[in-house]
């Protein structure tokens, strides 16, 4: 039991290897993954600065909630993209055919996304938090001991969105490759991450309520404005991401297995 | 116990039957080639033997363990190679053996690396990035790769398409030698019949997913009256085999 542990750890860590040694080499590549979360800040970092200015106190806190805003929902996104663009380079480098054929699970295939993941998040998202402390004096750590949890349901979230897209590359091949870059971003509108949920119109709110982040960023605002903690929002997102966790895997290995009946695996660069 | 044992084997896509209903094994310690022209199955039969590919019907014991139910078992003790599968281009050769070395979970990986390194020539070109190398260095690195596990069984796919003769020659003296030393089974697919008469046990033929013809190099030269595999090849192809 020990020894096959062993060797599963062995597995992800071969695929995290990969692609560390990529980055390890590759400057662009590193500096790629702080660009846009950072450019992101400074955009909406300047814009809540300006709104700040002329409303007082009330401004100031609004404020304070677009730049966490930005940050937080950047974690789903880079998550998301963590995954899926760490898949596509296999499919890019046409490697993808000897790494189905060693003893790789699927499952541990999905770790090693998820932990490259993680680590191209934490290092694209970092130089965006030092610019808001530095430049706008918004400390994330001011959500407290929750951010964690925050930050935890909001890359879980990230990581199902990403398995989704990554089964729809099974199903579609890297014809599918588009859809890596867009699918996070078009659910941005429903997860109320800048607004309330009562600002969507009547007949959409069901479609954010569903989703993990209008919880999660509901209990942001709270965290903020009132310096408490909504645990019955963040109960909620922990549900929904579990929920959705749980339908993304079953969607993975249902196309993983459709992939291996059609040939997929094969041609899935092409 | 056959390291490989297939029992009507069979692969249909909507429209097309890819494989029709095979049958054959691989002996252990055997080289056996899998000839046929474009289209005919070979490489479809190889995908199933590697667990790429689910088959429509039919049973495929790899190494003792049926790759429906226990491939990953299979696939710890086998390796493949095709120039048509690429190594990460950006990584270097000593990396990339480090990766496939990982996922095989290879014990004492330096050591084996160093080993291969020295039967390939590739001790001077391991910090060298993969997309740097030239075809013959890559198809090196390539069996480098597919030996790092010291598998059982080898899958090869045109192992020596597109190489010049001299690193075509270095490669089937590797393959022979590793034959040789481990007892391995190899299943070869292969254009290049001077290699199939060289390597190879025995030969199955398939033709439109099926195998039309089977023996050993001798035995199917004496059947068709010819003195080289192409012309037996040609003859197969172009619809006169004498059957299986």
């Amino acid at each position: 039991m020990r020894a096959c542990v062993k060797a599963s750890g062995r597995r992800v860590w071969g695929l995290v290897y990969r692609h560390l040694s990529v980055y390890r080499r590759s400057w662009p590549r590193v500096v790629e993954m702080a660009y846009w979360p950072a450019l992101q800040l400074l955009i909406w970092g300047f814009t809540a600065q300006f709104f700040a200015r002329g409303h007082g106190a009330g401004g100031a806190m609004a404020g304070g909630a677009l730049i966490a805003g930005v940050l937080l929902w950047e974690i789903t996104l880079r998550g998301q993209l963590g995954v899926t663009f760490t898949f596509l380079e296999d499919i890019w480098s046409r490697n993808l055919g000897h790494v189905f054929v060693s003893p790789l699970r699927p499952a541990e295939l999905i770790a090693s996304l998820l932990i490259v993941s993680l680590f191209r998040t934490v290092f694209g998202l970092l130089p965006a938090f030092v610019i808001a402390y530095l430049l706008y004096a918004f400390n994330i750590l001011v959500l407290g001991p929750a951010l964690f949890l925050f930050l935890a349901n909001l890359m879980v979230m990230g990581w199902w969105v990403a398995l989704l897209i990554v089964s729809l590359l099974f199903r579609y091949g890297a014809g599918a490759e588009a859809l890596a870059w867009t699918v996070a971003f078009g659910i941005t509108p429903f997860a109320c991450v800048f607004y309330p949920l009562s600002a969507l119109p009547i007949w959409l709110q069901p479609v954010a309520i569903v989703l993990p982040p209008e919880h999660i960023f509901a209990g942001m605002r709270v965290a903020l404005f009132a310096h408490s903690m909504a645990w019955s929002e963040l109960a909620m997102a922990a549900l929904l991401n579990g929920l959705w966790l749980l339908v993304a895997s079953g969607v993975f290995a249902g196309q993983f297995r459709a992939a291996r009946v059609r040939g997929a695996l094969i041609s899935i660069g092409e | 116990m056959d390291a490989i044992t297939v029992k009507n084997l069979t692969k249909r896509y909507p429209g097309t039957l890819a494989v029709d209903d095979i049958s054959f094994s691989v002996p252990q310690g055997a080289v056996v080639g899998l000839l046929g022209g474009n289209g005919a199955g070979k490489t479809t039969t190889i995908s199933m033997l590697l667990g790429l590919l689910v088959p429509t019907d039919g049973t495929l014991i790899v190494l003792g363990h049926d790759m429906a139910s226990d491939r990953f078992s299979a696939l710890a003790r086998m390796n493949f190679s095709s120039p048509y599968i690429a190594l990460p281009q950006k990584l270097s050769v000593i990396e990339n053996l480090r990766v496939y070395g990982h996922l095989y979970n290879v014990p004492r990986l330096g050591r084996r690396i160093g080993e291969l390194a020295e039967q390939f020539n590739l001790t001077g070109l391991l910090g060298r990035l993969a997309g740097e190398l030239s075809a013959g260095q890559k198809t090196r690195v390539a069996l480098a790769k597919s030996l790092i596990n010291r598998p059982d069984l080898l899958l090869l796919d045109e192992p020596t398409a597109s190489l010049d003769p001299d690193t075509g020659d270095f490669v089937r003296t590797a393959l022979e030698a590793y034959r040789r030393e481990s007892g391995a089974s190899i299943l070869l697919a292969s254009h290049n019949m001077a290699e199939v008469e060289r390597l190879c046990d025995d030969v199955l033929v398939m033709k439109l997913g099926r195998i039309v013809d089977r023996g050993t190099p001798e035995n199917l030269l004496a059947r068709y009256g010819r003195d080289d595999m192409e012309q037996v090849f040609l003859d197969i192809s172009r619809g006169t085999e004498v059957g299986v």
